[in-house]
């Protein structure tokens, strides 16, 4: 089957198996190999990138499911430059070791803070308890997002004020 | 100027962050091929039986697949997995096949390996393979396996690999005349690593060179090539095994499994590359498990609390197969019982029992967390019996400062003779003590507050580093006056680039942007490498640098003293970057050489170290429900000399969190027929970010370790020793009121219910 949708800001059209996972298309298709598969059964969050701005288990959505849709993975979250302020964040907290889930906390506190950037350490437990991670014990994770709130915050309202 | 060592010791941000942050690493399922196959493995369901056919002719049949091998395809002999750690002759009846040959003894053994056009054809194949299996009576547990009434290996004639034995003083003479003692009995549950990242393999086969280059190694690179060339008949220098980004090690991921020989086999047996990535199910049925062990210990003491000795037996199952270290901690059960403690006369054996369940190997703190767990349980349990405080107890009774190196008990049969190498032991406990505000919270201890009960608790551990016989590095100054760092150890995850960069900037005396690059991937970087286990990296691979790096300023001053046209011995080089000579002449040391100038330098090293220190919790438990929530949580560790305080506290406290995952939560089920019951990580629990919020690591160097010239010891796994012991104990002091004395891991809440609710009917009674 051929599905169209939009990846990091550009138009994609690929040819997939109905059974093809989503997460499948973006690693092994799209080559986008910064989206992990840890579990391929909708626990770990290795995988999750946002569909229209929501966190999503890439592994529990087929690849024609995404038709049309918008979609950003841990590559579209970066830049060549330098790290981003929620990178930054990450890096000075120490909160990746092994940095297998890490593109599944970039994603989903990406998604969160967009949402919520004023989010308590509480919250950020909540929404973080869908990512797996082996390595950290997640106190620095969660010490980075809440670090990284204040990033989000202007954006946001600038949206709002358009 | 720069000062002297000022990189080790600081919180330097990871280099690897970089890549790991932007989706830029690059595992091994991230690297792909032409013309690859992909590998799927047909794993049994049957715990124990006898294999009557293999049918794989619908499968073959299928568009896309292109081959199917089993047993018979490898040749005479199915090459066995050997022993990495502890390589006794006792062991060699009990080796794993790399493929099942005639008998089928865990559930997840090989059966025969897909080879197909995409990973989805292939296991599609794997359904239509008919395996006919004659299922033999299970052997679920210890205790049926003692029994030898179903067989494992029929030409062995028992179940039982062999028992370890650990033995200092004169036990039966302590006992004899010991004014107190005390037997109980223990139990820690089968969990394991669970490193997030699955394994994978992706082997290439060059028919016209004769070389094979296998991507997806990690840990124990060279002693896979080992192994791998001799079951391959090939030699050494025809095999290379390329480590990716490895998502995390904890003594499991790296280890020789049988996957490791069958995907090199497969793409010499297609010519094509051959790939294959595990699934999260297969993860959990085929990756070592570990810590399943039982014992039945007993206590001598004085009345004052003096421990006299120690004795009894340990369980270990180990599984269905004796492979790579799953001796180590059977072994590290038997020789670690007495942990900090000064226990003068102590006579363990510890029963290596195979059983029809995944084969077992190391976990982080192997051993020694079982040990803690049993250990620390027990002191608890005397110091009440004789009337003393549970600190005090424990203060009484740790190494002094002034008996380092302490002797610790000698392991038979595997002659081994150690030592606890530095440190002031009783100054890490009152520091934790101290931090988790011991004095007031004690005050709460058993204490009913809202519902719920509140409890403390305090052990202490050791953990052991450093494992020889050797490591090695090469160090090359490039062209462009940069320095390039390659080293036998092995990168899991650990950030192993950071620290060494760190290391061999400061013997260098350079900046850290002057090291080109930290490569540790690769048999080929350096003659010979032992990797990366047993807290070993840093002490090993950085001692290893730290000569690489003088052996490199010696092949400078000479090549500098040829242009400078003096002795080398008159050479100074400066910063680094350049040489200067008698006179002040000076010779830049870019492009001092067209082709690099490089240096090998290795450590070698026969004893451990030993990091160790405390870890103390409250916690308050609901009695009605049985739920723990952890209130607070210290652990404090000396390590001899950090080389970066921010990733060592990382490790200390993600350490920790495994550690209470096993102790709350972890549990590898299986029913009598031997099938695994926690087959998804929705039924095998770890941690999540919302479980543990209240952790803290206090991370210190006040005692090197004489036995390496960082003075580092092995750190990382202090974090998990303690807390299967504590967390029992916080538990305990929380339930005195109903008489609650856990025995066994993991404290669900149905344990503690079922223990408060006995507590209550024998009040009652």
């Amino acid at each position: 089957m051929s599905v169209r949708f939009e990846v990091n800001g550009k138009p994609v059209a690929v040819t997939v198996e109905p059974r093809t996972t989503l997460a499948d298309c973006l690693r092994h298709q799209l080559r986008l190999t910064g989206t992990h598969l840890g579990c391929e059964h909708g626990v770990c969050g290795a995988c999750t990138v946002l569909v229209d701005g929501a966190a999503v288990r890439s592994c529990l959505m087929l690849a024609v499911q995404a038709e049309g849709a918008k979609i950003v993975t841990v590559e579209g979250l970066s830049e060549d430059r330098d790290l981003t302020p929620l990178q930054k964040s990450f890096r000075k907290h120490h909160a990746l070791q092994c940095g297998f889930c890490t593109p599944g906390m970039i994603t989903t506190a990406h998604a969160l803070l967009s949402e919520e950037p004023d989010c308590d350490a509480a919250r950020v437990r909540e929404v973080l308890s869908g990512n797996l991670c082996r390595c950290t014990g997640y106190i620095s994770i969660v010490e980075a997002v809440l670090d990284a709130r204040a990033a989000y915050k202007p954006k946001e309202r600038a949206r709002d004020r358009a | 100027m720069r000062t002297v060592n000022s990189l080790i010791g600081s919180p330097i941000e990871r280099v690897e962050d970089l890549r790991f942050l932007r989706g830029r690493g690059q595992y091994v399922d991230d690297v792909t091929r032409e013309g690859l196959l992909h590998a799927a493995i047909l794993r049994s369901s049957v715990a124990h039986g006898r294999i009557r056919s293999i049918d794989t002719s619908v499968a073959l049949a299928l568009p896309g697949v292109h081959s199917v091998i089993t047993a018979k395809d490898i040749g005479n002999r199915v090459p066995r997995v050997p022993m990495r750690l502890q390589p006794l002759p006792d062991f060699e009846p009990f080796g794993q096949p790399v493929i099942a040959e005639t008998k089928v003894r865990y559930v997840g053994e090989a059966l025969a390996l897909v080879l197909a056009d995409s990973p989805a054809i292939a296991e599609d194949a794997l359904g239509v393979i008919e395996v006919d299996i004659e299922p033999l009576p299970a052997v679920p547990d210890r205790h049926a396996s003692a029994k030898n009434e179903s067989l494992l290996f029929e030409d062995v004639g028992r179940n039982l690999a062999i028992k370890f034995r650990a033995l200092r003083g004169d036990a039966a003479a302590a006992f004899q005349d010991a004014p107190y003692v005390r037997r109980e009995s223990f139990r820690v549950q089968r969990h394991f690593a669970l490193p997030m990242e699955p394994r994978g393999l992706l082997a290439e086969w060059d028919a016209a060179r004769g070389r094979l280059t296998v991507n997806g190694g990690a840990k124990v690179l060279f002693f896979n090539r080992r192994t791998l060339a001799r079951q391959m008949g090939l030699p050494e220098s025809a095999i290379e095994i390329l480590e990716n980004d490895v998502g995390g090690g904890f003594g499991a991921r790296g280890e020789f499994y049988p996957e490791d020989f069958l995907i090199p086999f497969a793409a010499r047996f297609t010519g094509r590359p051959v790939k294959w990535t595990e699934d999260r199910r297969e993860h959990l049925m085929t990756v070592n498990h570990a810590r399943e062990a039982e014992c039945d210990i007993e206590i001598a003491c004085r009345r004052d609390g003096t421990v006299l000795g120690l004795r009894g037996h340990a369980y270990v199952d180990v599984g269905a197969y004796m492979r790579t270290n799953g001796a180590v901690s059977a072994r590290n059960i038997a020789q670690f019982m007495s942990g900090p403690y000064r226990i003068p006369n102590i006579d363990i054996d510890v029963a290596l029992l195979l059983t029809n369940k995944t084969p077992v190997g190391t976990y982080r703190g192997p051993g020694r967390f079982e040990t803690d767990f049993f250990r620390e349980r027990l002191f608890d349990m005397v110091a009440q019996d004789v009337g003393l405080d549970r600190v005090e107890f424990r203060r009484r009774n740790l190494v002094s400062h002034r008996e380092m190196p302490y002797a610790i008990a000698t392991i038979t049969p595997y002659e081994s003779k150690d030592e606890l190498d530095s440190g002031d032991y009783h100054s890490t406990l009152d520091r934790c003590l101290e931090e988790i505000g011991w004095a007031e919270k004690s005050k709460l201890a058993g204490k009913l507050i809202d519902g719920r009960c509140h409890g403390l608790a305090v052990g202490c551990f050791i953990e052991g580093g450093a494992a020889g016989p050797k490591e090695s590095a090469r160090i090359v100054l490039e062209p462009d006056g940069r320095y390039t760092v390659y080293v036998g150890s092995s990168g899991i995850g650990q950030g192993l680039e950071t620290a060494f960069a760190q290391i061999a900037a400061d013997a260098l005396e350079i900046p850290m942007d002057r090291i080109r690059g930290v490569f540790h991937g690769s048999t080929s970087y350096v003659s010979d490498g032992y990797g990366a286990y047993h807290s070993r990296s840093v002490v090993m691979g950085g001692s290893a640098i730290l000569d690489a790096a003088s052996k490199l300023r010696e092949a400078i001053r000479a090549r500098a003293a040829d242009q400078l046209g003096c002795p080398a011995s008159e050479v100074q080089i400066v910063e680094g970057s350049k040489a200067v000579g008698p006179r002040g002449a000076s010779v830049s040391l870019t492009g001092l050489s067209t082709d690099g100038i490089a240096a090998e330098g290795a450590f070698l090293n026969k004893k451990h170290t030993y990091t160790y220190g405390a870890h103390a919790t409250h916690v308050a438990v609901d009695p009605k429900l049985g739920h723990v929530e952890l209130l607070d949580y210290v652990v404090v560790e000396d390590c001899g000399r950090m080389i970066n305080p921010l990733t060592l506290r990382g490790q200390a406290i993600g350490s920790v969190v495994q550690g209470l995952g096993g102790a709350v939560m972890e549990h590898l089920a299986y029913d009598e027929q031997g099938q695994l019951l926690t087959g998804s990580l929705a039924d095998y629990l770890i941690p999540t970010a919302s479980d543990f919020p209240n952790i803290r690591a206090v991370v210190l160097e006040n005692h090197p370790s004489p036995i390496n010239p960082l003075g580092a010891k092995g750190a990382g796994e202090g974090g998990i020793i303690a807390a299967g012991g504590v967390m029992a104990n916080a538990v305990a002091n929380a339930l005195g009121a109903f008489r609650v004395e856990p025995r066994q891991l993991p404290l669900t809440p149905a344990y503690i219910w079922e223990l408060v609710q006995a507590g209550s009917r024998r009040a009652a009674e």
